[in-house]
């Protein structure tokens, strides 16, 4: 039958033409197109792949930073405790030196109030002793005008002398 | 599809055969479904595109005829349309043939070769614009024709050539692609009415299943030959009986490509024919409410056939070369542990993983 027997002339042209066909395709269509679509992908790939590593540099950048507010933040608690323990420290000695001034100073009133005590108690001492003898004098002036009081007053002592 | 076309011939060629001795008379103009299917979708050297009562409307191509000895000779085959003779020449069905009975070789420009010019023009101005679109938009997103296409293109180099031949797979691109949309092109161009009937033409695949099996075999390698001639996995004394046997699978697979693609796409048109020419066998308008869905359901169908047959000779193509590039690793393995077994045939079954295999 004719439908299943391949006619030579056919053969012969369609061999020619697919061949021709098929280098001028290779050559004007699928070398640009192929290599085309190869461009393409492999930009998109890449561009992909700098994204990715944009991502992981990112990511990388976030926990630095991190990690550096973290050390900040230890710095500044270690600073700060650092200053309330200088703080405290000074407050102790100055508080110390303070209350030994103040000791110091009491001290010293102290010492300055008892010598002006003594002074003074000497003062009233001689004063109350001068006074006793202005007084006694007077009063042995007026008590001596009179001869027998005299006398008296001189027996009087010499009885309370006793002469041993 | 090949019984369905016999069966078909079957159909429409018997009734005709019973009503001819009965209509007597009307013999001469009654319809000849079985002709006229066949005359559509055989090749001519004619381009028939209609007739009406006032006569054919032909277009008619070069006939080349070369005789040996006589050398070629060049008319329109207007001269030797409708059982004329010019010259030594006259066409037999179609076939050229001469007078005096001295062999011809006929190169003319039929239908087909015709058909398969302009084919083959569109294909090259469709996929050169293609690739000037790429060209014009470098890294851009693809629009119009080339984003219809592109997919395509990607499916065959993804889908296809890189899960079937591996990482060389480049090199077949070109070969693959052109199969692919030959075959489909010209499948889309065959349905269309008045068209030829180029894909479903059994030169056109035979051709083209033999440049696959070239392609084969000038990329197979060493481990395609062991296989054919000594098969390994097989035991001893089966081997000889492989090779004539792997031998024919050679060339069983170009043929079964001809014949898968010829078959499907004829009879594809043959079933279109043969549901339009129901009306004429009825003589009957009214049969044109059968034969009208049904007509087009089997061309909607030839639509999906047409690319999807365009896919599997490219896809089948792809897994013979990737089949003959193949390293036969665990199959190589397999034989050296055999021939230290001292070749004997029953040793091996006891092993597990042998059995397994």
């Amino acid at each position: 039958m004719s439908l299943i027997t391949p006619e030579f002339g056919l053969l012969f042209w369609q061999t020619l033409i697919f061949l021709i066909l098929f280098l001028l395709l290779a050559k004007f269509a699928w070398k640009p197109i192929l290599g085309s679509l190869k461009e393409r992908e492999d930009s998109i790939e890449s561009a992909l792949r700098m994204a990715d590593q944009a991502k992981l540099e990112m990511q990388q950048l976030k926990a630095g930073n991190e990690k550096l507010l973290a050390d900040a933040r230890q710095e500044r608690d270690r600073m700060m405790q650092e200053a309330t323990t200088m703080a405290n420290q000074h407050r102790e000695t100055e508080k110390a030196r303070a209350t030994s001034e103040a000791n110091h100073i009491v001290q010293q009133a102290r010492e300055a109030i008892q010598t002006e005590k003594n002074a003074a108690l000497a003062e009233v001492k001689n004063t109350a002793a001068q006074l006793s003898l202005d007084i006694a004098e007077r009063i042995l002036r007026r008590e001596l005008a009179d001869p027998t009081a005299q006398t008296q007053l001189v027996d009087s002592y010499l009885k309370e002398v006793k002469l041993n | 599809m090949k019984h369905l076309l016999s069966i078909l011939f079957f159909l429409f060629t018997l009734p005709v055969f019973a009503q001819e001795p009965a209509k007597g008379a009307e013999s001469a103009e009654a319809f000849n479904p079985g002709e006229v299917i066949l005359h559509h979708v055989a090749d001519s050297h004619e381009w028939h595109w209609f007739s009406t009562d006032n006569g054919n409307f032909v277009s008619y191509f070069p006939i080349i005829a070369y005789q040996p000895g006589k050398g070629m000779s060049v008319f329109s085959s207007e001269k030797v349309a409708e059982g004329k003779s010019y010259q030594n020449f006259k066409l037999e069905e179609e076939h050229l043939t001469t007078l005096d009975g001295s062999t011809v070789y006929d190169f003319s420009i039929t239908k087909n070769v015709a058909a398969l010019i302009m084919s083959s023009l569109v294909l090259v101005i469709v996929f050169t614009s293609v690739a000037r679109g790429y060209r014009r938009r470098v890294g851009q997103a693809p629009t119009g024709l080339q984003s219809f296409l592109e997919p395509f293109v990607v499916f065959i180099r993804d889908e296809v050539a890189k899960k079937s031949i591996g990482p060389k797979y480049e090199r077949y691109m070109p070969y693959l692609l052109t199969v692919f949309f030959f075959i489909w092109f010209n499948n889309l161009l065959g349905l269309t009415p008045g068209a030829a009937n180029l894909t479903g033409n059994v030169a056109v695949t035979a051709m083209l299943a033999i440049l696959t099996l070239i392609v084969t075999l000038f990329s197979s390698n060493k481990a395609y030959w062991s296989h054919i001639f000594w098969t390994p996995g097989v035991p001893l004394w089966l081997r000889p009986i492989m090779i004539p046997v792997e031998l024919a699978s050679v060339f069983i697979k170009p043929i079964s490509l001809t014949i898968r693609l010829f078959a499907n796409i004829t009879a594809g048109h043959i079933i279109i024919l043969s549901f339009i020419s129901l009306i004429f066998i009825f003589r009957s308008p009214w049969t044109g409410f059968l034969s009208v869905p049904f007509g087009l359901f089997i061309s909607v169908l030839e639509l999906l056939v047409s690319i999807l047959q365009a896919y599997i000779f490219t896809l089948l193509t792809a897994m013979y070369i990737g089949g003959a590039m193949e390293e036969h690793h665990h199959d190589e393995d397999l034989g050296i542990a055999e021939q230290s077994h001292g070749g004997s045939d029953l040793g091996h079954l006891t092993r597990p993983d042998v059995a397994a295999h």
